[in-house]
Order: C-alpha cells, then structure tokens, then sequence
C-alpha cells in the first residue's frame, strides 16, 4: 500500500467517491454550527458586534494561505514524478483557493473600516494577500489559455512556486515586517490567551468546517476534471481512427 | 433577539457577501460536476 497508488485516477475515482459523502456532510455541519454559534456570541466590549466577522474572515484567510500551499505540493508532484491527478488536484483547488482569498479581503474591508477608519491600508499583509488574489486569478488564467494539458500543468506548476512566496508573505508579513495596520495571528500555541473561549471555540469549529468545505470542493472538482480528461482522451483516440 | 447595535449593516454585509460567494462556488462546482459525468456517461453509452 503506497499513497502513489492514488495517483491512478480508477483508485482516485473509488476512493474518493467513497469518501465523499462523509466529508460533504462535516463539511455542512461544521459550516453551520461554527457559522451560526459566532453569529450569536455576545459583542466584543471593543469591537462591538464586529467581532462576529472573525468567525468568516479567520478560516477563509486561513483557507486562502494553505489552499495555495496545497497547489504547490501537487504541482511539485506532478512536475517530478508526472501523476495527472495531482496537476489536476491543483487546477479544481485553485477557484475555491481564489473565493477563500476574496472572502478574507472583503471581510478584512468590510471590518476595518469601522474598527481603522479605511476600507483598505497597503500595509504588509493586505498587499501579500492581494497579489496572492491576482495570482490566483493569473493561475486559473494560465490554465485556460494553453491548450495542451500537459504544458498548462508545467506552467502553471512554475506559477504557482513563484506564488508561494507570497502564500508565505501573506501569512508572515506581520511577523517579518512590524509595521502596518493588520495585528499578530488571532490565535497561538504560544502561552498566553489572544482571545477568549468564548469566541475562540466557534472559531475553531468554523475552521473545521471551512477545511472540510475546502476538502469537499477539492475532491468534487478533481473528479470532474478527471471525468473532462478521460472524455477528451476518448474523443482524441476516436479522432485518429 | 440577536443585538448587532450599530455595526448591523458591517455585520449582514460580510456575512451575506461570504455566504453568497461560498454559495456560487459550490453551485459551480456541482453544475460542472453534474455536466462532465453526464456527457462522459452518454459518450460512453453511445461507444
């Protein structure tokens, strides 16, 4: 038993589908309860009833960062050891990756307004998610504008190296540079409490659910691009005779 | 009754703008799921 085994898309198919309904399933249970249980924690005595954004905007940013991370793991696979499926793993992450990235800027906007004053701050982490953002949209780009599979797999697994650094960036900015508006990581192993229980388990539950939605997304939509792949294959062999 | 105070309209908007991008990302995901197994089905069907 290797995981390389899953590298074939029949074993993929099987398992996955397998799999699925189980993940589809935490995925909406952990979404909704995490969701709603932030949605009627008490208002902070500082943020006032901002705080409720968090429970959106901490897992989606989260989503966003390992989403791209994820990419970058496959997109290696693929370009050392040529397995179709983890290419295509990373083309299905890279919509999703790209919704998590707008939900964190929209939501970040949406609550520094009120709590900065500004909608937005080129500060070291907004501008490294925001080009993660564009790099998002240039890999999705890039993989509908080269015709032939294989190259666009190439490309776009050299896009997404050079990604990485900003995937990094984006998570730390904050650390590497100690200026601009965004504030340390919400949550920590470190000693110390950053936030209360009373906020901080609904939290955890939202991130749960984000990972499962992620993983969900992931496993539907590498099935479908497997599912184009063989299609295609099937009309180019038919084509030729 | 849940008590958004003045922070209503900030609190409705992220959580309606999220749940509404999260929402057609999952709609997209099962049309082009549901399509893809369809025509890989009838192609296969058809020989």
């Amino acid at each position: 038993m290797s995981i390389w085994e899953y590298a074939n898309p029949v074993k993929f198919m099987r398992s996955s589908g397998a799999i699925l309904p189980w993940v589809v399933a935490g995925a909406a249970i952990c979404t909704v309860f995490g969701l709603v249980w932030g949605f009627l924690t008490p208002v902070d005595y500082r943020q006032g009833a901002t705080v409720k954004i968090v429970f959106l905007h901490v897992p989606a940013a989260l989503m966003a960062i390992n989403a791209w991370l994820m990419m970058l793991v496959a997109s290696l696979i693929w370009l050392v050891r040529r397995h179709h499926v983890s290419a295509l793993a990373a083309k299905a992450a890279a919509p999703v990756g790209a919704v998590m990235t707008l939900i964190a800027l929209v939501t970040g906007a949406i609550w520094g307004q009120p709590m900065w004053g500004t909608w937005w701050e080129w500060d070291p982490r907004l501008t490294s998610f925001l080009i993660l953002f564009l790099f998002y949209l240039g890999y999705i780009a890039l993989w509908e504008a080269v015709e032939d599979p294989d190259s666009a797999a190439d490309l776009t697994g050299v896009l997404c190296l050079v990604g990485s650094v900003f995937a990094l960036l984006s998570r730390y900015a904050v650390n590497f540079w100690n200026q601009g508006l965004h504030q340390g990581a919400s949550l920590s192993v470190a000693p110390g409490e950053r936030m209360s229980a009373v906020y901080r388990y609904p939290l955890y539950l939202s991130m749960l659910g984000f990972f499962l939605l992620f993983l969900a997304l992931l496993l539907i939509r590498t099935r479908t691009e497997i599912r184009r792949r063989r299609l295609a294959a099937l009309l180019a062999r038919e084509n030729r005779a | 009754m849940i008590e958004l105070g003045k922070y209503a309209g900030t609190v409705l908007a992220a959580y309606g703008i999220s749940l509404g991008l999260l929402l057609a990302v999952v709609v997209q995901t099962l049309v082009a799921n549901r399509r893809a197994r369809r025509e890989l089905e009838e192609h296969e069907r058809n020989g």
